[in-house]
């Protein structure tokens, strides 16, 4: 995927720039036999092949841990949309990354329950044990920090997402607890 | 997150409810309600009757006698939406469920489904029947994975017991359910927004017409309702109009509504009371009242998307009518609580960094005015404002309502209610230069605000 670390590198990567392509070899971009074939099997079910791209896009995403513009490009083909029209998408979701992420990505609550119940802490005791700042990645590569609008989690207070699921009424010690969790997980290769 | 589990800890302050519990009726503290349970109390019911001895047109009139009003905030009559299909509407037609839920402060659907899924699905399988939609697609956000799993599960098991699929109960008519995963962003509850995406298009919403009800999914006539008032259905078509409307504790009002309160409360939750249930009563008996050492300030009665309601409403009885009358909106009863502690040209800043970021850039108002708005009010916060910031916010409201969708004109209410309930605290803000609400930095500053759930 070296493509996409020079893309970073220029500023942000892009789909149009589709020259990179060719410095892949055929086996960087090709996805797993299986899971490609699980997803022509679900794009064929369906009557417009598009109506999935959200979930094509979130399978491919689980598989590389990001977008990559090789990655966009070959679920736009299974589509049946181009590399730009799924773009469009890809970079309007919240859940959609486009760049390389941590293995963990953490969203944390920024809306106004959790705002008034302690998400500045939670925040900040986030930055300091992880050393890094909204937006950023750990240096290990295994935590990326990103703030988040209302998770639907209100009566639990301050709430934060990792991968997709959510943990409420947030302490130092249950951050710590999931963190924990997280290295644990990601010491045995699980990432989930 | 193999198994679709219950999501049982937000359940866990059900409490002695002495109003009738309609949506909530089946649920458990620890789990969601089988199919069993469901037919047990009457469920499933209505289906039947409906597509064996009832007309279209009579379901229709049923809705609509019953003043179901949409509770996924804007309140529209259900039984006037269902009837915008023409009859000679063409086929296929769909039925779209909106289980989006990202309001801010809203979380009733997710409580009400992790509660009685089949409810929907009844509910969906009506109102499908009453247009006569083929197809049905629920539009779930992603935080609400397990919500989505659950779903699915039950919709195989109704579908198993002949309550979907091909020929429901022994009639011609046949309706598929699917459940689709959103990847996040608060404009897919827009209706036109959400359109585009579940059409694999870039959800920007669309100034109608063509209205959803004529040309919507697929340039299909598609109908789209909330979670919560597709819940309702089943209920009224077998208890009656007048049934439902008795619900209510107001005469303009009607049915039971979940209001989901947070903020500055002892017990924060979902609660299923009557419409015109006074708020005092919310907070008081149904919350546990305020934090110890808290007043009641001010809250956001209906989610980021309607009015700071002052103090002297804390009496207000919670029906769509009384809150329009003073000048604010249910939208979708999910009640935000701020004390006196609390200041809200920051709480206001933070719901227009809300909205500026999750505006989805479409037209200049919403786009340009949101960021405007919200850097004065920073300014303002951060003890930088000046005395004309206070019309040139007036003005930039003005703005908002000349977008295209929803969007725009709800960021405006929170702020319009502030420039006319709270305009002293505005200005002492730019007359001490420091928001009064911050406290100097002291030790403690740094340190962790204990969340208030931990004993």
């Amino acid at each position: 995927m070296f493509c996409d670390g020079a893309a970073a590198l220029a500023g942000r990567a892009s789909i149009r720039d589709v020259n990179c392509l060719d410095l892949l070899t055929a086996t960087d971009i090709m996805l797993p036999k299986e899971l490609k074939e699980r997803l022509e099997a679900e794009i064929k079910h369906v009557e417009h092949p598009r109506e999935l791209a959200v979930d094509v896009m979130f399978a491919i995403q689980d598989h590389y841990g990001y977008l990559s513009d090789a990655a966009l490009a070959e679920a736009a083909a299974m589509l049946d949309m181009t590399p730009l029209e799924l773009d469009e998408l890809a970079t309007f979701y919240t859940f959609t990354f486009r760049e390389p992420v941590g293995k963990y990505v953490i969203h944390v609550c920024d809306s106004v329950v959790c705002w008034m119940n302690g998400y500045e802490s939670v925040k900040d005791y986030l930055s300091r044990t992880l050393g890094v700042g909204l937006g950023e990645t750990t240096a290990d590569g295994l935590f990326t920090l990103l703030p988040v609008c209302c998770i639907g989690y209100c009566d639990r207070s301050p709430a934060m997402l990792v991968n997709r699921r959510v943990h409420g009424e947030l302490t130092p010690e249950k951050i710590d607890e999931i963190l924990e969790t997280c290295r644990h997980k990601a010491a045995e290769g699980r990432t989930r | 997150m193999n198994e679709a589990q219950p999501d049982c800890r937000n359940q866990r302050h059900t409490m002695n409810n002495m109003y009738p519990q309609v949506l909530f009726k089946n649920r458990h503290p620890d789990r969601i309600a089988t199919l069993e349970e469901y037919r047990a109390g009457g469920g499933y019911q209505a289906l039947t009757e409906v597509v064996t001895r009832r007309s279209r047109h009579e379901v229709q009139e049923i809705i609509l006698d019953a003043a179901l009003l949409g509770r996924g905030g804007a309140a529209f009559p259900a039984g006037r939406k269902m009837m915008t299909i023409a009859a000679d509407a063409p086929f296929p037609r769909y039925l779209v469920c909106n289980a989006d839920e990202m309001e801010p402060g809203t979380f009733k659907d997710r409580v009400l489904i992790h509660a009685d899924p089949h409810m929907l699905i009844e509910g969906i399988a009506i109102t499908a029947w009453a247009v006569r939609a083929e197809k049905a697609v629920i539009f779930i956000r992603p935080e609400y994975e397990n919500a989505a799993r659950i779903l699915e599960r039950e919709i195989r098991i109704a579908a198993a017991a002949g309550y979907l699929g091909r020929g429901i109960l022994g009639s011609d008519y046949g309706l598929e359910v699917v459940v689709h995963r959103s990847a996040g962003r608060y404009i897919c509850g827009e209706v036109t927004a959400q359109l585009n995406a579940l059409m694999g298009r870039r959800p920007n919403p669309k100034q109608p017409p063509p209205y959803a009800t004529e040309k919507g999914l697929w340039g299909r006539p598609t109908l789209a309702h909330n979670v919560e008032t597709l819940a309702c259905l089943p209920h009224i078509v077998r208890n009656g109009a007048e049934w439902f409307k008795k619900l209510a504790l107001t005469p303009t009002g009607a049915g039971t509504k979940i209001f989901a309160i947070s903020g500055k409360v002892k017990r924060p939750g979902c609660y299923e009371l009557p419409i015109g249930i006074r708020l005092s009563e919310i907070v008081e008996e149904c919350a546990g009242g305020m934090l110890d050492g808290s007043e009641f300030k001010a809250c956001l009665p209906g989610g980021a998307s309607t009015g700071f309601l002052p103090r002297q409403h804390y009496h207000i009885e919670m029906d769509f009518d009384a809150l329009k009358k003073a000048g604010n909106r249910l939208g979708t009863g999910a009640i935000m609580v701020f004390d006196h502690k609390t200041c809200l040209v920051a709480a206001t800043l933070n719901l227009m960094e809300f909205f500026a970021r999750e505006s989805c850039g479409w037209c200049t108002p919403c786009r340009e005015g949101l960021p405007y708005i919200r850097d004065l009010l920073a300014r303002i916060e951060a003890g930088e404002g000046e005395a004309e910031f206070v019309p040139m916010l007036e003005e930039m409201k003005v703005h908002l309502y000349r977008s295209y969708c929803a969007f725009a004109p709800g960021a405006a209410a929170p702020l319009e209610s502030l420039l006319a309930h709270f305009n002293e605290e505005i200005q002492e803000h730019i007359r001490g230069k420091r928001c009064p609400f911050k406290k100097e930095p002291g030790p403690e500053a740094a340190g962790w605000v204990k969340p208030r759930y931990i004993a």
